[in-house]
This record gives structure tokens, sequence and C-alpha cells, in this order.
């Protein structure tokens, strides 16, 4: 059973509800989606004790303002934003309770992309193939709006619990496996490719992140006369201008661009919390060492848990300190 | 006679990204080799093996998605290797379940304005058209890019028409396009650098059904004529005007 948890007062452009992702749609063209910060759902699960199966609003930029229906848990992970609780700040990375009556504001992301809002038992709404992640351009499910109501199960933690975040908040060097359209470019290309820098650009959504060089550009012989083939998150795919763009969880099922390679899961949360501007490079791996960087991976999330840890007040964290009696008991100094 | 696919490199078995391994069965495509891609994803589903996580197929390949630390590259690889040495999968009966769809189309008019201009390149006129396309049993090669989005052909060789060079700038959802002896049926608007020649009111996707999806891999379309008057009609029913019969 869910119940009505928060209301929508105000949302930023983009946000929806992620969890892992579907399995079983990618021969009918439904795309995988799912957070595009899979680490931060992880997170957000391992701070309310609850399985990272569930579906967590992901806040593109900026959260919003909510109005809290009932007790509940929630916890923040992504990209830190400024959070406050009836204007009490929240810190990100941590688990909170919020009471009835009270109204969430989350702002705009001071580095990184994503942040996300998890609550406990997670938030419910329609599913396909198993999952609630939702993927508004292809009518998978009406887009967050002000005056939404967000379901959610009932919470089994009490919160107060916070953890150290992976750094993935500035781009770094991406591990990249070949596939079988590297070798359409050119020895050269795919040498300068893997020695080259580049600059996360502007244009960057859910669907992928394009990415800026200093030097030419990269292209094979056939050109686009490539036959359409199966996408995967994390194809480099390389334009018809000859920029590469790394493709994320939301991508299309099939493309025609030809692709350089494949970034390993590992890496992705990186791409996709990497601000505009942010360098990148890339490093060739083999199969056994994606396959060893991915069992670390997957330890890591595995371990999240047990990294957690309960959450002391800072004295910064408390709004209204000096309503506290901190001298009570305190004499003259003359008895 | 051996096929073009069969007298090179195919079929091939590679990895895709750290958790996937992708069988093509040729580089352009052909008859055989969709039909083998068809066939394949099939057998593959019905080995049953625990560590697939998801198959999909495209044209003329396959995809495997796997549990990498369940089963090693390799040995999934030979697996698969296994399976393709089973039998000629370029002449391998398509798989069961497909159905026959007919699907109520308005060709040229207001409707979908590139008739004359797709008849044209195809070297026939607009009425010709018409009868080749609303004429040939079409297969559904793949779905994919968007939700329920069907590639079908393949057309007779006069249709081995290349896309435009511009983009139009968005055709409706249903509208029916055409290039290369393909059709594209569109699920949802967008822009497109196909021919919009009909219109259908076809439901591809519909994410609120309980069977949300039209057309499967494997299915066979036929896109009847229609006038523009009977369209008006068909877009009030929630089919479209859309029959299915099962045929395999």
């Amino acid at each position: 059973m869910t119940s009505p948890a928060l209301r929508v007062v105000a949302i930023a452009p983009g946000a929806s509800l992620q969890d892992q992702g579907r399995v079983g749609g990618m021969a009918l063209g439904v795309s995988r989606s799912g957070a595009a910060d899979l680490i931060a759902l992880h997170e957000g699960a391992a701070l309310l004790s609850q399985p990272p199966g569930c579906a967590a609003l992901e806040m593109p930029g900026a959260g919003g303002r909510f109005e809290v229906l009932r007790d509940i848990v929630v916890a923040l992970t992504g990209a830190s934003m400024p959070a406050t609780c009836d204007g009490a700040a929240l810190a990100w990375n941590a688990s909170h309770h919020l009471r009835q009556g009270t109204v969430l504001e989350i702002g705009g992301a001071r580095g990184g992309t994503y942040g996300y809002l998890h609550i406990g038992a997670g938030f419910d709404g329609p599913q396909m193939l198993g999952s609630r992640s939702q993927h508004v351009a292809t009518g998978l499910f009406p887009a967050l709006t002000a005056g939404a109501v967000l379901y959610a199960g009932t919470q089994t933690t009490k919160g107060g619990l916070t953890l150290d975040p992976a750094d993935r908040w500035g781009g770094g060097t991406l591990r990249i496996l070949p596939g079988f359209q590297t070798g359409l470019f050119p020895q050269d290309q795919q040498v300068r490719f893997a020695s080259s820098a580049f600059r996360r650009d502007v244009r960057a959504n859910r669907m992928g992140v394009r990415l800026i060089g200093d030097g030419d550009g990269f292209g094979t012989a056939s050109g686009l006369s490539v036959l359409s083939e199966i996408v995967v998150p994390g194809d480099v795919q390389i334009t018809g201008d000859g920029t590469p763009f790394i493709l994320l969880n939301e991508c299309q099922t099939t493309g025609g661009y030809p692709r350089i390679g494949t970034v390993l899961p590992c890496d992705l949360p990186r791409v996709a919390q990497a601000p505009a501007g942010a360098m990148f490079s890339f490093a060739f791996v083999t199969l056994d060492e994606a396959v060893s960087l991915d069992a670390a991976y997957r330890a890591h999330l595995a371990a999240l848990p047990r990294q957690c840890r309960a959450r002391i007040r800072d004295p910064h964290d408390i709004p209204d300190l000096l309503s506290y009696q901190l001298i009570g008991g305190v004499t003259a100094g003359d008895d | 006679m051996q096929s073009l696919a069969q007298i090179s490199d195919f079929p091939s078995i590679q990895p895709m990204g750290v958790d996937g391994i992708l069988v093509r069965f040729a580089g352009a495509l052909n008859e055989p080799a969709n039909r083998a891609a068809l066939a394949f994803r099939a057998a593959v589903d019905r080995a049953g093996w625990s560590e697939v996580i998801e198959t999909s197929s495209s044209l003329v390949s396959v995809y495997v998605r796997f549990d990498p630390h369940g089963v090693a590259h390799t040995a999934m690889a030979e697996r698969l290797a296994g399976l393709l040495g089973a039998q000629d999968w370029f002449h391998a009966a398509l798989p069961g379940g497909r159905r026959l769809v007919t699907i109520p189309t308005a060709y040229g008019s207001t409707l979908a304005p590139q008739l004359e201009e797709a008849a044209t390149a195809a070297g026939v006129t607009p009425q010709e058209a018409i009868a080749q396309m609303s004429g040939t049993q079409v297969r559904v090669q793949t779905i994919g890019f968007a939700p329920g989005q069907p590639y079908l052909g393949a057309l007779p060789d006069n249709w081995d028409i290349p896309r435009q060079t511009g983009l139009t700038p968005q055709v409706p959802a249903g509208a029916l396009v055409v290039a290369l002896r393909q059709f594209v049926l569109f699920s949802v608007a967008m822009p497109t650098g196909w021919r919009h020649v009909g219109q259908t009111a076809a439901p591809l996707f519909r994410p609120e059904a309980d069977d949300p999806f039209l057309l499967r891999p494997g299915d066979e379309v036929r896109f009847d004529a229609v006038t523009p008057e009977a369209f008006d009609q068909l877009k009030r029913d929630p089919m479209g005007g859309v029959t299915l019969r099962g045929i395999a």
C-alpha cells in the first residue's frame, strides 16, 4: 500500500522518477532509462536501509518545493543542492525525518548535475516492464508538474544517517572498451582519440553528453552510411560533425552513427554528473580489465550500506541555536 | 548459390560493452541476414541460459546482454558459436507466433504530401506507387529507435531510393515513410529524412494498455490503401482499423 507523501509546489523542468531502469524493452524499441547517476540511487537506498530498486526523484540542475503530507524519511544524494525543511538546513548525502505539514525546499546544484530525493520505501508510480523510470518523450509517463502528488510506501527507517560520496563531479579519465565498429576508425584516429582532452559541452541530457575537442574531428571512411545497429548506454558515437557523444541510460535502442567504443558502467555516473566545461579523456581497456573494474564497481555499490554512519549534528546545521538553553545550570560564580 | 552474407566474415561474434555480445550476420541489410537475426534471437531465448539478461535483434544482428560475472565472455561466445553452428541460420524458418497485420493507409493527399516526390524517385506514377506499396506484404525487420517503431521491408527494387538531403521538420505519429526499399512507421511525431508517403492511425505504442505494442519483430504487414475520407473515420477507432491474424 502506498499513500500520498509529498505535494509538488514547484519543480525543476526535467525532474522525473527514476529507478534502475527496465529490462526487456530493447527488442520493442523501449529505452532502458533509469537514474543517470546509478551510484546516487544506491547511496540513497543505503541511507534509507532499503533495496536499490526503489524509485527516487531525479532533479537535473535544481530541485523544487514540496509540501510534506505525512511524517516521512527522505535521503538526499547526487549533485549537492542547498536543501531546507521549513527554513532549517538539511545536510546533503544524508537521511532526514520530516514532519507532516512542513515544506521541503531544494535549490540549484552547487557542483555536478543530477540531485536525487529518495523516500522511505521508494516513490510509487506507473510501471512498464517492471520499472517506474519515466521517459516522458516516449509517453512514459506524464511529466511531473506543480500540483502533482507523489506517493510512497511506508518507511521502516528513522533517518539520521550520512555517508561520504564517491567523487564524481569533475570529469576525468573514462575507461572505454573497443567495440565492433572501433575498427572502422583509422588506427591513427583511435590513438588520437585516446590521447586527446575533451570538454563537456553545454548540450547534454539524460540521453547523452556531447564533448568538444580542440583538434580535428573524428570520422570513418564509410561515414554516415553505416547500417543502423543496436545501441547500449556508454556507447561513444561520432556524429556527423566529428565530435564524440557519450550515450547514457536514456539512449535510443538503435542508431546509425559509428561508435568508437563503449564507456564502462562504472564511469557513466561521472559522465552524467560532469558540469559543462569539465574535462574528459579516454583510456581503452581490455575485456579482462573491464570485467575486473565492473566487479569492483558492483562491490562498491554493495558495500554502501556498511559505509553509512550516524550523522552528528554540526552546530552550523542548527538554525535556532540561540534558542537553546546552552548555559542552564551555570551559576553566578559567587556561591 | 551462396548468399552475400555467407561469403564474407559473417556471422561474427564480438563484445559490445562489458555485459554484452553482438552476433552479426551481415554488414548490410539483406533478407537472409534479417531472417537469421530473427531466428537466432528466438533460439537464444529458447536456450534459456540463466546468465542472459535480455536479447534484442536489429536488422541483421542479435544482441545478448548477460552477467559477465556469472559467465565469462569467452564462455558465452563459445555457447553462441555452438548455437550458430547448429544450423544454417540464413535459411532458417522464421520464429513462431508471427501475425499478418493489415494497416489501413491513406496514401498521398495533404495527409502524406511526399507521395509524388517519392514516386518520381522510384520511377513510377503516383498510382503505380500506391499499387506497389499497398500490394507488397512486408516484414517487421526490427523494432527500434522509439517504442514500438517498426522498420519494414523489403519493397521492390525500384524503391531503393535515397533519403532526402534535408530533414522534414516533423511528421505526425502514424506517418508511413519510405527510403532504401524500407518503410518506417513512426510511433511518435518526429523529424525525418525519409519521405512521408502515407498516413495511418495505427496505435503502435499505448503505454497504458495491457499489451502496449502492436507489432513484434517478424510480423508481416500490409498497408492497404484507403481514401482520405475513410481515414477520417478510422481516426475514431482506437485500433485505427488495424486487423491481426496469426500466420505461424
